[in-house]
């Protein structure tokens, strides 16, 4: 039996796949049967992981455990039911009590997180000696890296208007981006081409099993 | 004969899907390189000392599990190869199931490997980068069970490790937010946990600036190619060195539509300016 | 007093978690423990409302039989049996309110929610993101056309990457001899990734970070309220 409702699984993935696929010729009604079932059962998924990961284990087990040592969960809680208050408009406010708790400590943590690596942390990774290298290629290659930095801090300097030498500085910068869009361009496309690969793989093997 | 842009389309679509498919049922074998981001990743694994309690973190979903799925294969055998206990976590949902199988697909060439004494997969928590902070203080309060609903203090791999600064690294595998940054950002720059992962091809080049003196990131896997040279790394022929084939034909067959677009806009230019030059010159006639 | 007293919240929350990581002893450090959790906690209920608002939209769709109305029926029915069948029997090796399905995974060869997922979810989440290789693929013949400099650049590090990373780069170039071991399509890639790239992603990081850490302070301080919503 098992073996059966393997064959049938992998049928209805095969279905499903050329559902999405279809989509491709012109927009149709498989695709968009597709589409909403991959909504339904994604809402469905996450709703299931947060009962089962979140509330339960973190929440609920703790309380039932334990009432009065955990009894400060019972904040959370509430906080929690007052965010769902957002769903009917006249109670909509309530839920900002919540939200302002949680984009306070997001906002807190992201201060610090992002000061120290995307701030001084790169900025000490720039701050190097680009003649230390052992090889020419290399040499250039950190030349490139300091000047590349410093022009495209200063093409995103919005407060005052580029003119004469800033112009200048900026247009490099421009360039700079211009190399590294180029390269992640090739690397986007190295990442679409896999995902069809993926798909593929499926299709010509464990669907029509024409790959060895 | 002219050809309408929708049929343009379509026939690029075929044609791709053809160059595809053909690598996939003939494969070639072509050889890849070994980038020296890869290395350093796979140093750091092999370098661990073995019984080291390690974090791999699966934060991705079907939809890039080409990519980084053996990726996640790749480092789950490296680090039973090397007798290190993994701790399989996830930011992202779904990566609970794709941790599973990743587990179940390694587990078979590794079957003396326990549940609970080598690996154990904590599941998934929502909350990203607070979340790992809070893993920084106590692991415990965040995974009060693994999966099973084991409770954390019965699962013998645990008995050591209280928080992050006890694992010997973390590796996430990161298809967006939250993953690998949030990762670096919290388990190394805060708590000075090496950080290594992979992560989807498009998101590659934003994470290059990490790896670098300060060590933020130890090495970094991009797309399926670095998968493919961790494979070859490690000795496995997984599924990412079978796809490279593939892979390569369809950049090929990329770089030959780029040509044909611009040979194409050439051709069109060429023509509208020759046609613009001789109706000057009829207008001139006529005038004279 | 609707609008001011959350702000006040997002203060104080905002200001604790600072001061925690330059007086990281008692008893902001507690604090700051007990926040995360709530945190984590009140992000579930956070997702539970985007779900009932998804819920209510395609139910309204469907009893006001708006277009595409049957469609919406379909993503209703799949989500409740998803939802059904995780809460029952529960996934992978996480037992639901009825067990582990001990029985059902005999005839089905696993969970009924992880047969769905792997059958149906993974196929179609897969699927729907492998179409941008075709998009991608037809972007490349129509969109990438030389105009300039700057489009020159972009298309000469493109075909470098695209080359360089995959086996074509490594046959190409690799009879090189040791003395242009450089423009080897491979190491000029990874050149390109590691300097001029590393430079620009690092220019977008640090000045992406300063906009961050210029409008978490905002929203810490209460200028920056716009997470609020308006009044209503």
């Amino acid at each position: 039996m098992i073996s059966i409702m393997n064959t049938f699984g992998v049928w209805l993935a095969a279905f499903f796949t050329l559902c999405i696929f279809s989509f491709l010729y012109q927009d149709n009604p498989f695709y968009k049967f597709a589409e909403q079932v991959f909504v339904g059962l994604s809402a469905a998924y996450w709703l299931v992981y947060i009962i089962y990961s979140i509330m339960v284990p973190n929440l609920f087990a703790k309380l039932a455990a334990d009432f009065s040592g955990n009894i400060i969960l019972l904040i959370p809680a509430a906080l929690g039911l007052m965010m769902l208050m957002r769903i009917h408009p006249k109670t909509q406010w309530i839920s900002r009590y919540p939200i302002a708790i949680m984009v306070g400590t997001t906002a807190g943590i992201s201060m610090l997180r992002y000061m120290k690596s995307d701030i001084l942390q790169q900025l000490t990774a720039t701050m190097i000696n680009p003649f230390a290298a052992d090889t020419t290629p290399e040499v250039i290659g950190n030349l490139l890296m300091i000047i590349g930095t410093i022009c495209g801090v200063y093409f995103f300097y919005f407060s005052k208007k580029q003119e004469g030498v800033s112009k200048a500085v900026s247009k490099v910068g421009i360039w700079f981006l211009m190399v590294s869009f180029g390269a992640t361009f090739g690397y986007t496309v190295m990442a679409r081409i896999s995902l069809l690969i993926g798909r593929l793989d499926f299709l010509l093997g464990d669907w029509l099993h024409l790959i060895k | 004969m002219k050809i309408s842009v929708l049929a343009e389309r379509r026939i690029i679509y075929l044609v791709l899907l053809i160059a595809v498919a053909l690598p996939l049922l003939f494969p070639i074998g072509w050889k890849t390189e070994v980038s020296g981001y890869t290395q350093m990743a796979y140093d750091l694994i092999e370098n661990t000392p073995e019984n080291k309690v390690v974090i791999i973190s699966f934060d991705y979903d079907p939809s890039t599990m080409t990519e980084l799925q053996p990726m996640g294969e790749a480092m789950i055998e490296h680090a039973f190869k090397r007798d290190q206990k993994i701790i399989a976590t996830a930011l992202w949902p779904m990566g609970v199931q794709m941790a599973e199988q990743a587990f179940e697909k390694v587990l078979r060439d590794y079957p003396d490997k326990k549940r609970g004494l080598d690996y154990v997969n904590l599941g998934y928590k929502v909350g990203g980068m607070v979340t790992i902070q809070a893993m920084g203080r106590d692991l415990k309060e965040v995974y009060p069970n693994d999966t099973r609903n084991t409770p954390y203090d019965q699962i013998p791999l645990l008995a050591n490790t209280r928080r992050l600064k006890d694992v010997a690294w973390v590796s996430s595998l990161s298809s967006g937010v939250p993953g690998l940054k949030e990762w670096m950002m919290v388990a190394r720059d805060s708590y000075n946990v090496p950080v290594t992962g992979g992560c989807t091809a498009v998101s590659a080049p934003g994470f290059f600036p990490y790896v670098n003196e300060q060590r933020q990131l130890t090495g970094l896997l991009g797309g399926l190619k670095a998968a493919s040279e961790y494979e070859s790394l490690i000795g496995r022929l997984g599924s990412a060195t079978t796809k490279m084939d593939a892979q390569s034909v369809a950049h090929l067959l990329i770089l030959v539509f780029i040509a044909l677009g611009n040979i194409k806009v050439f051709v069109a230019k060429k023509k509208k300016t020759t046609k613009t030059k001789a109706f000057i010159i009829k207008r001139r006639k006529s005038n004279d | 007093m609707k609008s001011s007293a959350p702000l006040i919240f997002a203060f104080i929350v905002g200001i604790i978690v600072l001061l925690s990581e330059f007086i990281p002893h008692s008893p902001f450090n507690e604090i700051v423990s007990t926040l995360e959790g709530w945190f984590m906690i009140i992000s579930g209920f956070a997702i539970l409302l985007g779900q009932i608002s998804l819920i209510r939209m395609n139910t309204h769709k469907i009893v006001h039989k708006l277009d595409n109305w049957q469609y919406h029926l379909a993503g209703l029915i799949s989500f409740g049996l998803m939802l059904a069948l995780g809460l029952l029997w529960g996934m992978q090796e996480t037992p639901g309110i009825l067990g582990d399905a001990t029985g059902i995974q005999a005839w089905l060869g696993q969970k009924p929610f992880d047969y769905l997922f792997e059958n149906a979810y993974l196929p179609l989440s897969a699927t729907l993101f492998s179409l941008l290789a075709f998009f991608i693929a037809s972007a490349a013949y129509r969109a990438f056309i030389i105009r300039g400099l700057e489009s020159n650049l972009l298309m000469i590090t493109a075909i470098i990457v695209i080359i360089g990373r995959t086996s074509i780069g490594t046959m190409l170039t690799g009879w090189l001899p040791e003395s242009l071991h450089f423009w080897h399509f491979p190491n000029l890639a990874d050149f390109i990734m590691e300097f001029p790239n590393t430079a620009a992603q690092r220019a977008i990081l640090i000045s992406a970070g300063l906009g961050i850490v210029g409008s978490s302070l905002r929203i810490i301080l209460g200028i920056e309220r716009s997470y609020l919503g308006g009044d209503k």
